[in-house]
Parts: C-alpha cells; sequence; structure tokens
C-alpha cells in the first residue's frame, strides 16, 4: 500500500468529540480521530494530528470521493458520521464506551476503551482504514507488534495500547496498521483500541459484545439525559451542552475540564494557544448553576467536592486552575517538534496562568460552594471555617491589583469584574451567616468591607465621560464581563447604570449578530468574538435588561453559530463564523445553559436564578435583588 | 518449627512483597498485578478483585513461606543467602511455569491461540509475563528475592530460639 498522503488539519468546527468521563477524542468530519490523550485528559497524546501531521491518527473512511454528515445518536455523546459515496453509504460509528455501576459488577471492561463500528446501509464500497498512533506527544516511533488472536500491542512508557479489528490489519514501516476492506449493504466491521496502566490489559472480544458495548453506552447517555429538567427555548442545543459538560467531568474526581485539547488557535497562524485541560476556578459559581438548575445535583455536588478537596493545599489562597485531582499543573512547555494547527505556534502543554493572582476565585468558589445550601444542603464546620478564611482573606486583598479574568500576560491591573468578585464574595457570606448557615464570622469586618468595595466599584469604576462602568478602575476601557454585575447581584439588570454599560458595550465589543469581544485592548488583536460573552448578553436581557423578546431573539440567534453538532469552541470568527480556540469548550456551553435557564425563568414568569444577595433592610435575612 | 517466628515473619515478607510489586506498578516498571489477577478468578467487579485478590495474596505468601521454613530446616537452619536463593528459584518457577499455565486455570484470562471471548478477556502474561511490559520479570525477581532475603534472615528456627531463651535466662 501506499504511504499515507499528507493532510491538512480539518476547520475546527469539523471535529466533533466523544469521551467516557475520563478522557476525550477528537473526531473529524471525513472519519478521522486527530485528537486523543490516554489515560486522562490532560495525559500525553496518543493520537494528535490535529497539531501536526505526524502527530498521529486514526482514520476509516470510503476510498472513494464521499459526502458526509454526522450526527449524535439523539441522548447520547456516541458520534455517527455517515459517508456517501457513488456506490453505497457507509456509517461509521465512534464511542468511548461507557457503563452503569450494575454492568460493571457483572462483567470485565477494560479501563479506556475507544470503539468504531462501521457499517454499510446501502449498495457497496471499498473503505480504507489507517491507524498510526504517536503516543507520547509523537516524540518517540511507536514499534507495533503483531500478537495475533490478542491483537496488535503497542507499548509505551505510560502503559499498553492494544488494537482489534474484524479485518486483516498489515502493519507497515511507518509506524502504520493499514486495512482495505470492501463492504455490502449489511455488513458490518468492529475495532476496538484499549489503553492499560496500572494492571494487565482486559481486551473484550468483537462482534457482538461490540454491539452490546455500543448498546449499554446508549443506554446510559439516554438514562442521564433523562434526567435534565429544562423545558425551555432551544432544547436540544441545551441538551448538547449538558452533554458536553458531563463529557468534560472527570469522574473519578469530579473536576470539570475548560476543554479537552490543547493549543488550538485564538487567532490561526498566531501564538494565543494554550493548554485547557485543566479545571478553573472562574467557572465555579456559573457551572455550579449551571448544573443545578438543569436539574444533575449529583454533578454539581460532586465538583464543589472536588472545590473544596483541591483548593485544601493552599488556602486559604486560591491559585486559578488545578489539574483533575486538584494539584497544580506542571510547568507550561512548549512541543517544539509541532507544526501547530494550520502553523499556529507554540503549541503549549501546561498552563503558565496557574501562578497569576485572580481575586474573582474567592467570589466564583464562595458562590458556588452556596449553592449547597440553596438546594437544602448544610455546611459541615471544616467548610464553615473554609469559607471564612476566605472572606477574611478577601477583606485584606480585595484593594490589590490582579490578573483579571481573562488571564492576560502583560501585568495586573484593578480590574473591575475583580473587585466585584471580592464583593459578591463577602455578600454571599454575610448572606449565609444572616440565614443560619454560617458561624462564627467576623460579620462586621466582612460587612465594612463589602461596603467599602462597593462605594470603591462605584466611584471609581463608573466612568461618567463613557457612561458606562470601566473594565479597570478609573480606566477607559470596556469589558463583556462587566455585563455579569447583575448576575452576581452588585446592580440591578434594569438599572441606569447597567442598561448604558450594556449599551457601550453593543457599540464598542459588537461584533455583529449578537457576538462580542471580550475587550478591545490590543492584548490579542486578530482574535474573534468570544462564545460565552454573547451569552452573558442575552442572559442580561433575559435577568432584566431588555425585554423577554429581545433575550430570546438573541439567545436563539447564539445559538446558530455552533457547529452542526451543536458544539462551540471558545471564540467565533465573527467574518466567516468559524470556530477558533480550544474546542469544544466547557465555558461557551455553559453561558449557553445559563442563559437558557435564565430565559426560561422570565418566560415563566419566575424570577431569574441569579445570586442571592444581601439585604440589610430585610428583617437580618437575604432577600433576592432580582426583579 | 517455630511457629510464632513463621507466622510473623511469614506475614511480614508477604506484606513487603506486595508492596514492592505494587510500588513497582505504581511506577510504572510493569502492568503486573496479582490481587487484581488472583480477584478476577472469583469476581470480574474491578474493584472487589483487587480486595478480594489481595487477602488471597496474603495468604499464599504466607503459604509459601512455609515451604521456605521448610527449605531451612533440612538445609542447616535459616539465612539471608538461603532466602535469597530460595527466592530466586521462587521467582523463576513463577515467571516461566506459573506465568505459562495461568490462562489454563483462570476462568477470565484469555488465551493467546484464541483470543478473547466474552468471558476470557484478561491478557495473559506469557513468557517470563513479558505482556505487562518488559521490566516484569525484574519486578518480579526483586520482590521474591526480597521476600526470601526477609524470611531467611528474620525467621528463627527453633534451636536458635531455644539458645536465645536460655541465653536471656542465664
Amino acid at each position: 500500500m501506499a504511504p499515507p498522503a499528507r493532510h491538512r488539519a480539518q476547520a475546527i468546527q469539523d471535529y466533533g468529540v466523544i469521551g467516557d468521563c475520563r478522557t476525550a477524542a477528537l473526531v473529524s468530519r471525513t472519519g478521522s480521530i486527530d485528537w486523543l490523550c490516554w489515560p486522562r485528559f490532560d495525559s500525553p497524546s496518543i493520537f494528535a494530528a490535529l497539531l501536526d501531521d505526524d502527530a498521529g491518527r486514526w482514520s476509516i473512511a470510503p476510498r472513494a470521493p464521499f459526502r458526509s454528515e454526522r450526527r449524535y445518536l439523539e441522548g447520547t455523546n456516541v458520534l455517527e458520521t455517515r459517508f456517501c459515496t457513488d456506490t453505497g453509504t457507509v456509517v461509521l460509528t465512534d464511542l468511548m464506551p461507557v457503563a452503569s455501576e450494575e454492568d460493571k459488577r457483572r462483567h470485565t471492561f477494560p479501563g479506556h476503551e475507544l470503539v468504531r463500528m462501521v457499517r454499510c446501509e446501502r449498495g457497496e464500497a471499498d473503505v480504507d482504514m489507517a491507524f498510526a498512533p504517536r503516543p507520547e506527544y509523537a516524540r518517540r516511533p511507536p514499534r507495533i507488534r503483531d500478537s495475533g488472536p490478542l491483537g496488535l500491542r503497542i507499548e509505551t512508557s505510560p502503559g499498553l495500547l492494544v488494537l482489534r479489528a474484524d479485518m486483516p490489519l498489515e502493519i507497515s514501516d511507518h509506524g502504520e496498521a493499514r486495512s482495505r476492506i470492501r463492504l455490502r449493504a449489511g455488513e458490518v466491521r468492529y475495532c476496538s483500541l484499549t489503553f492499560a496502566d496500572e494492571q494487565p490489559a482486559v481486551l473484550p472480544p468483537l462482534g457482538r459484545w461490540t454491539q452490546d458495548t455500543i448498546e449499554r453506552s446508549i443506554a446510559w447517555w439516554r438514562d442521564w439525559t433523562a434526567e435534565l429538567t429544562y423545558d425551555g427555548p432551544e432544547r436540544n442545543a441545551v441538551v448538547r451542552s449538558a452533554l458536553l459538560l458531563k463529557l468534560l467531568v472527570y469522574a473519578p474526581s469530579g473536576a470539570i475540564v475548560a476543554a479537552p485539547t490543547t493549543s488550538l488557535p485564538e487567532r490561526v497562524g498566531g501564538g494565543l494557544n494554550w493548554d485547557y485541560r485543566f479545571c478553573w476556578l472562574r467557572d465555579a459559581s456559573m457551572t455550579v448553576r449551571a448544573l443545578f438548575g438543569l436539574g444533575y445535583a449529583r454533578e454539581a455536588e460532586a465538583f464543589v467536592s472536588w472545590l473544596l478537596h483541591s483548593t485544601r493545599l493552599t488556602r486559604p489562597e486560591l491559585r486559578i486552575l488545578y489539574d483533575v485531582y486538584g494539584n497544580l499543573p506542571k510547568a507550561e512547555r512548549t512541543l517544539d517538534h509541532f507544526a501547530g494547527y494550520r502553523g499556529s505556534r507554540p503549541v503549549r502543554i501546561g498552563n503558565g496562568a496557574s501562578d497569576q493572582v485572580q481575586l474573582d476565585v474567592y467570589g466564583e468558589v464562595v458562590d458556588a460552594v452556596s449553592y449547597l445550601v440553596h438546594e437544602g444542603g448544610t455546611f459541615d464546620r471544616e467548610t464553615q471555617r473554609m469559607l471564612s478564611t476566605f472572606g477574611a482573606y478577601v477583606c485584606r486583598n480585595w484593594q490589590q491589583p490582579d490578573h483579571g479574568i481573562w488571564e492576560p500576560r502583560s501585568g495586573k491591573a484593578h480590574h473591575t469584574h475583580s473587585r466585584v468578585l471580592c464583593w459578591a464574595a463577602l455578600d454571599c457570606l454575610l448572606t449565609l451567616h444572616a440565614r443560619g448557615h454560617l458561624a462564627g464570622i467576623p460579620a462586621d469586618m466582612f460587612e465594612r468591607n463589602r461596603d467599602s468595595i462597593r462605594r470603591d466599584v462605584e466611584q471609581r469604576a463608573w466612568n461618567a465621560q463613557l457612561g458606562s462602568y470601566a473594565a479597570t478602575l478609573d480606566g477607559d476601557d470596556l469589558d463583556a464581563s462587566l455585563l455579569l454585575l447583575p448576575w452576581y447581584g452588585f446592580a440591578e439588570a434594569s438599572s441606569s447604570r447597567m442598561k448604558q454599560t450594556a449599551v457601550r458595550i453593543k457599540e464598542q465589543l459588537g461584533a455583529g449578530d449578537g457576538l462580542l469581544y471580550r475587550y478591545r485592548t490590543g492584548e490579542s488583536p486578530g482574535e474573534g468574538a468570544f462564545g460565552v460573552c454573547g451569552f452573558w448578553g442575552a442572559e442580561y436581557l433575559a435577568l432584566g435588561g431588555g425585554t423577554t423578546e429581545e433575550a430570546r431573539r438573541l439567545f436563539e440567534r447564539l445559538v446558530t453559530y455552533g457547529n452542526d453538532l451543536r458544539l462551540f469552541a471558545e471564540e467565533i470568527d465573527p467574518a466567516t463564523g468559524d470556530a477558533l480556540g480550544n474546542f469544544p469548550q466547557a465555558f461557551t456551553h455553559i453561558g449557553l445553559i445559563n442563559a437558557a435557564l435564565s430565559l426560561q425563568q422570565r418566560l415563566e414568569g419566575r424570577r431569574p436564578r441569579a445570586r442571592r444577595t444581601f439585604s440589610p433592610d430585610a428583617a437580618g435575612a437575604g432577600q433576592p435583588v432580582h426583579p | 518449627m517455630n511457629w510464632a517466628s513463621w507466622l510473623v515473619w511469614g506475614f511480614a515478607s508477604t506484606v513487603v512483597l506486595t508492596t514492592v510489586m505494587a510500588g513497582t506498578q505504581g511506577v510504572g516498571l510493569t502492568r503486573m498485578n496479582i490481587p487484581y489477577m488472583l480477584g478476577t478468578m472469583f469476581t470480574p467487579n474491578r474493584d472487589r478483585a483487587k480486595v478480594i485478590g489481595f487477602g488471597l495474596h496474603l495468604i499464599n505468601g504466607w503459604l509459601f513461606s512455609l515451604i521456605y521454613v521448610a527449605a531451612f530446616s533440612v538445609w542447616g537452619g535459616p539465612a539471608w543467602w538461603k532466602g535469597t536463593a530460595i527466592g530466586f528459584v521462587h521467582a523463576a518457577f513463577v515467571l516461566t511455569v506459573g506465568m505459562r499455565i495461568i490462562p489454563g486455570f483462570h476462568p477470565r484470562m484469555a488465551s493467546e491461540q484464541q483470543g478473547p471471548t466474552v468471558v476470557r478477556q484478561l491478557e495473559p502474561p506469557g513468557f517470563l509475563a513479558l505482556h505487562y511490559g518488559v521490566r516484569t520479570p525484574v519486578s518480579v525477581l526483586i520482590a521474591h528475592l526480597v521476600f526470601g532475603m526477609i524470611l531467611g534472615a528474620l525467621y528463627m528456627a527453633p534451636a536458635a530460639h531455644a539458645m536465645r531463651v536460655l541465653t536471656s535466662a542465664s
């Protein structure tokens, strides 16, 4: 067989994602798995053709020219790609199997598996398979050994890869295994790739067993989706966002990674390429609200448990990101042997932002933890002590500059958003105290500082000349994160200052059609509109900044910017609609879910469920301030 | 035979052997996990298999140490080097014979000839257990040498025990 032709990485939105709540793989529209890290999200890659053509892929597709369309099987993360050729139609089903605890008690399963099923639906077609693993970020060429009925084995430092397929496999000198088969209508072939790191590999048989594995996984995902309680606008998009969020949960710890990829560029050809395979505290409060709001209390509580666990070692200081087990990520490094996505270099692993100071995370973490009592739980003594130390830390440090929500590498500043989140942390603690959930806090000190922060923000962040709150105290720039002020209960969405701020943001940060840039400071020229910011705009309207119809129209427009699988990256190119940045991104989908929840509540005439705030006038009890 | 000494040092040497094996597995030298392999003979449940297997492995180790003690008694008493030598033979036997025959009696282990089935899915160890990583023989050998060395050095034969009792009494 001829050596493989060189490929060009596909557009980011041309990928779909499959996963098993431990790691994820990206599958292209042409049936190629171009990204997979095993055994967990931030492990070294096995397939990374997304970032370098020689960094490994596993493709299955018809030999003849084809047109492809794809979809997720309803209510699942099982991806189906349909290839139509002149002679026949072939359907490729990709998944990383999941199983219930009951099933795990009854059967032996591999710890990590990726299953591919190819089926001819109509006519006949020649199908090519090319399996080219490049473990450990393609640092060493792999040696593929044929072990007969036990499959093809690739020993790597992290573990053993085993490929089994019910088709003839030919090992080439290029560290590849290839196969070509002719499929006729009704014929099916299965492939199973397993990874074993800690114990002897489990090698599942092919055929009926694989079919059962697929059906078990479909049932598992559908059982999970059936728990979703949302029934508002764009339900399908919300379901997909929920499924993505679940896929990005690292089940053993409850952590949620920001995205399964690294170094997909915010600007194609540029250097804004970061590793997002970690967990950001910044997203905490919104994540918990999204999960509780959709009816997934179990996942929300697991995430809060992870928050409490992961921050234990650094308390009262909080880092802005942790790995899935609450450790600090390894030092940021570049993979200089990778060409980068369409030449976007460098490719980074690890994240240097972990050393930054972000004061907003205190508000996020306190607010996220407070959801436990909003949902009927209680705090144990240790949690109460922890919350109190966070409050004391905020009182000591809120006047300091920080790096801010967007983690620029240009230095610290007095960010309005961070200061408002410091206010939100203290206000939330006072609310919990007033309701009897939190004892032993220095309430007078918290109250004094909270009121000082409010004065500081209202006096120094409000720019009368601009007619808006500004991104930094005494500054002139805008920032889309200011749309969150009503969400945190700092300002009424319908207040004059917020309405003016929203108008200015739309004027100066608007990218057309409801999309928003996060800022315009020259920090990252050429980057796209920030996906989550558009949804913040829609939620601002739903919270009272606009009419219900305005909120609904904007939300429905924004949802169309997802790809054909309803997946969003971090950013959107306003000119082309292309996805930019790491993909798919939890933060954008969390923004979508929260906007949908607020919109649903508004449509039903209920009070949108943003953060509840402390109100000293309400007989000592915290009261919601939202209309 | 000094039963008390066997009970204590047979148990201690088994704990050390298990720890060495788990340690080498933890640092990625091998995927060999004897408790898991033993436990999956009784249950397909991964977590339960490890617990059951751990208990079985401790009992196995204790019983095997009886053979060491028996060997010491016919070989002129215990010594660290004798224990180490028996440990070497033990490891060689496990790697060459034990690993080859285990797919024959393990109900959930696949065979190299037939491949996996619905019930038999566990990867067989192969010659010298090399399927579980090329450093597996080394880690098995080290663990068994340490096992034998501890028993040889610390197990006290009845005569020596009696001598020590007499000395301390006088």
